[in-house]
């Protein structure tokens, strides 16, 4: 197979290529993890995967500092670990042990970290979208020059308030980036049969937001768009729109029968626009690095996730006392 | 090394499921994501994936078995060129937890033949210093000085809403904030309640202490999402990391003459949410200490005024700062023969109601709950183990109101006290009229509080 090539203009080091090849691969071994777990009822209720989605969030953070902001959906497992959320701490979450980020009382879709500005896990579709722009609005408020990613899917693109949050957001400038991970598809719904203005990142115009569609299966073009965006937010200049063309390899979550499409679509794209192959094909290729460092990037990932599910196994349920706490502050 | 590949659960609630078809078979080689099987679980059949790569060793459970319990053993993967050992591997299982059966109450049941429970003490200390200079104001001067006074000691603390600012409030609630305080902390939002509720949730998020204005409460409803959803379960989902400081507030209830859709008493739905508080007051100085309170609260506040109450006057406090505490119930009459409990606008129907009692010789003891809450039901039951009567009066729907809840807390814990059946007044059970007449008889009124009452006492 040929090698494929970015889309974007080379704008990584050696050293970052390694690292977005781990951080990937760390998201997609962790969510197979998480299946695992689900299949042997260690994890309940709904359980959304991030496979096939890594190069979004993995690009994005790239483009990030420490202290801007991202809030995402309850698909929410890869944006933690890309930004640096403890393994062992999401896991036991979606097992809903004492020992996970929310102490087993957020589970899969609602997880939370202050100390890396990250917001949430959200379960009501398109909510967490003005709700980012609040966050935009704080920063903007106490004036420091931080940024907010805005997460959401193509289904929440349908949402009534993500137009009112257009709107507030252009008039009165927020320095946030709305993110549409466009999958192809809310739960069965594909784009086509949601809406008939199918390109979801140009609705922006109607209030004056700039945007573009960005290959979600391609991180450096996903870092290449983020840094535009997060520029023009930084500058003052408002929000900013990336449509990030992406696809979801498993299930909208772990109980759906998938008769909406066909296995070919998925293997299809599987084979041939897989984001983590992309990037090991250009580490090898460009001499980067060898077949054996990405196997031991591969045994070092193994281990962590194995860790993460062991800690996630053996922490105990949460104290029955916890039923009471955190409901008032 | 050989592993055990388990029949998984495939939706929240399977147990068990038939394993419809293999699509392998043994000796084949897989690698993570390959379909290995189909499985009908409770709601649809199901495709199963490799997670791991390997060889299928061996099929331990035929297509076309039913029943396959969760977590039972359907093959075993074993790495390439390595042999299936003769037992088979004590697999990666782990039983799944147990639920946590029957969660434990807070307050204990209480014994069979328990003696009469001691009244509790309510706290009736002042809520400011006796001899402190008065001076009259209306609830809506009190409202505005209050978040003046808010907005002066922090600058965390924004005002938004629509026509908070230029207009100087719908209401004229806001009324020289914007002068004061500049459009940066006072701010005009486009007619878009959802929207900019979930903005304002967001900023409290990000640390600021946001005051949403509604224009009146009955618009709250496009956003009640965000007030329920967003604003008042995140601190519990977060295990107590992400807190929400901001106050929801405006007109609720019925004004005059607006008919269905702007008349309508919230109270009792926001009341029934863990994580939000619930206020509504009746006098100007109750207006002043709790909206002070409330924007100092670290958590979602709902804060609902009245109207019709805008344009009262009460006698105020003259203090550079006071708060009312929240769960704290204030008793504007006393009396031994009967107790109401009112609060908002209600209040003024059962003050009226006792002074007209009064001159018959019936003593009533009127509560003004002041927060819904969390409620002084300490109060309540102090006083109805007192009196052995009790009145509730809102202007909320009858069904689920806050009357009815105050009933079954008064039934659980003061039965014996009760002389009479306690009698909940609210507004009628249908959408509120146009008419003048008929609107009249759909509110709560001060006859049928005197009435309540003497059927209570039976006088
Ligand atoms: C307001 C609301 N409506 C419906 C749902 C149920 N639901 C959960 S996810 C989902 C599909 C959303 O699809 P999309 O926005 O494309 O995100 P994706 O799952 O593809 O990441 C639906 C309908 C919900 N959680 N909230
Ligand atoms: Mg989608």
């Amino acid at each position: 197979m040929a090698t494929r090539k970015s889309t974007a203009k080379s704008n990584v080091s050696a050293e970052e290529l390694l690292g977005f090849y781990r951080d990937m691969l760390l998201i997609r071994r962790f969510e197979e993890k998480a299946g695992q777990l689900y299949g042997m009822g260690l994890i309940g209720g709904f359980c959304h995967l991030y496979i096939g989605q890594e190069a979004v969030v993995v690009g994005l953070e790239s483009t990030a500092k420490p202290d801007d902001k991202r809030i995402t959906t309850y698909r929410d497992h890869g944006h933690m670990l890309a930004c640096g959320m403890d393994p062992k701490g999401v896991m036991a979450e979606l097992t809903g042990r004492e020992g996970g980020l929310s102490k087993g009382k957020g589970g899969s879709m609602h997880m939370f970290s202050k100390e890396k500005h990250f917001y949430g896990g959200h379960g009501i579709v398109g909510a967490n979208v003005p709700l980012g722009a609040g966050l935009a609005f704080s920063d903007m408020y106490k004036g420091n020059d931080n940024v907010t990613f805005t997460y959401f899917g193509d289904g929440a693109a349908n949402q009534g308030q993500v137009y009112e949050t257009y709107n507030m957001a252009m008039l009165w400038d927020l320095p946030v980036i709305f993110v549409i991970e466009n999958n192809k598809y809310a739960m069965g719904t594909s784009v086509q049969r949601a809406t008939k203005s199918p390109s979801l990142w140009e609705r922006g115009a109607a209030y004056g937001i700039k945007g573009e569609e960005v290959d979600g299966m391609d991180v450096l073009a996903v870092k290449a768009a983020g840094e535009k965006a997060v520029a023009h937010c930084r500058a003052g200049k408002g929000p900013y729109i990336l449509e990030i063309m992406t696809y979801r390899y498993r299930g909208h979550s772990m109980s759906d029968p998938a008769k909406y499409r066909t296995r070919d679509e998925v293997q299809k794209i599987r084979a041939e626009r897989d984001a983590i192959e992309h990037v090991r094909e250009l580490l090898l290729t460009g001499k980067h690095a060898t077949e054996d460092d990405l196997k031991d990037i591969d045994k070092e990932i193994k281990s962590i996730v194995n860790d993460a599910a062991e800690f996630a196994k053996e922490s105990p349920e949460p104290a029955v006392e916890e039923l009471w706490t955190d409901i008032y502050a | 090394m050989a592993t055990e590949v388990l029949m998984p659960a495939l939706s929240p609630t399977m147990e068990e499921g038939t394993l419809a078809k293999w699509l392998v078979k043994e000796g084949d080689s897989v690698s993570s994501g390959d379909i290995l099987a189909e499985i009908e679980t409770d709601k649809a059949t199901m495709e199963f994936e490799a997670v791991d790569e390997g060889v299928i060793g061996k099929i331990l459970i035929e297509a076309g078995t039913e029943g396959v319990k969760v977590n039972t053993p359907i093959a075993v993967m074993v790495e390439e060129g390595e042999d299936v050992p003769a037992e088979s591997p004590s697999a990666e299982t782990a039983p799944a937890p147990s639920a946590l059966n029957g969660s434990e109450g807070k307050t204990a049941a209480p014994a069979a033949a328990a003696p009469m429970p001691e009244a509790p003490k309510a706290d009736t200390s002042p809520d400011w210093p006796e001899g402190t200079e008065m001076k009259s104001q209306t609830v809506r001067e009190a409202l505005r000085d209050a978040m003046a006074e808010e907005m002066r000691s922090t600058d965390e603390v924004f005002v938004m809403g629509e026509e908070v600012a230029e207009y100087q409030g719908a209401y004229k609630i806001t009324q020289g904030l914007l002068d004061e305080f500049g459009a940066r902390r006072v701010i005009d939002t486009p007619i878009t309640e959802h929207g900019f509720a979930g903005i304002g949730v967001g900023a409290a998020f990000g640390g600021l202490r946001p005051i949403v204005e509604f224009m009146t409460f009955n618009f709250a409803m496009q956003a009640i999402d965000q007030i329920i959803n967003s604003a008042a379960k995140t601190l519990y989902m977060s295990g107590g990391q992400m807190g929400c400081p901001i106050v929801f507030r405006g007109p609720n209830g019925a004004a005059a003459r607006v008919a269905a859709q702007h008349s309508q008493c919230y109270a009792a739905w926001y009341s029934h949410v863990p994580g939000l508080k619930v206020v509504m007051p009746y006098s100007a100085a109750d207006a002043k200490g709790l909206l002070k309170q409330a924007i100092r609260d670290p958590n979602p506040v709902v804060f609902l005024e009245n109207e019709i109450l805008y344009g009262r006057s009460f006698e105020v406090p003259v203090l550079d700062d006071f708060t009312i505490p929240f769960g704290k119930a204030k008793t504007w009459r006393e009396g031994s023969d009967v107790t109401i409990v009112s609060f908002g606008i209600g209040m003024t129907y059962a003050l009226e109601a006792a002074e007209r009692l009064a001159e018959d010789g019936i003593e009533a003891e009127v509560i003004d709950l002041r927060t819904i809450r969390p409620m002084d039901t300490d109060a309540i039951l102090a006083s109805v183990m007192k009196t052995n009567r009790l009145v509730t009066v809102e202007e909320g729907f009858p069904q689920s109101s806050v009357g009815n809840y105050i009933t079954s807390v008064v039934m659980e814990r003061a039965f014996d006290y009760l002389d009479a059946p306690v009698i909940n007044l609210t507004g009628k059970d249908v959408p509120m009229p146009y008419a003048a007449n008929l609107e009249k008889l759909a509110l709560v009124t001060t006859d049928e509080v005197v009435e309540a009452v003497r059927k209570v006492t039976y006088r």
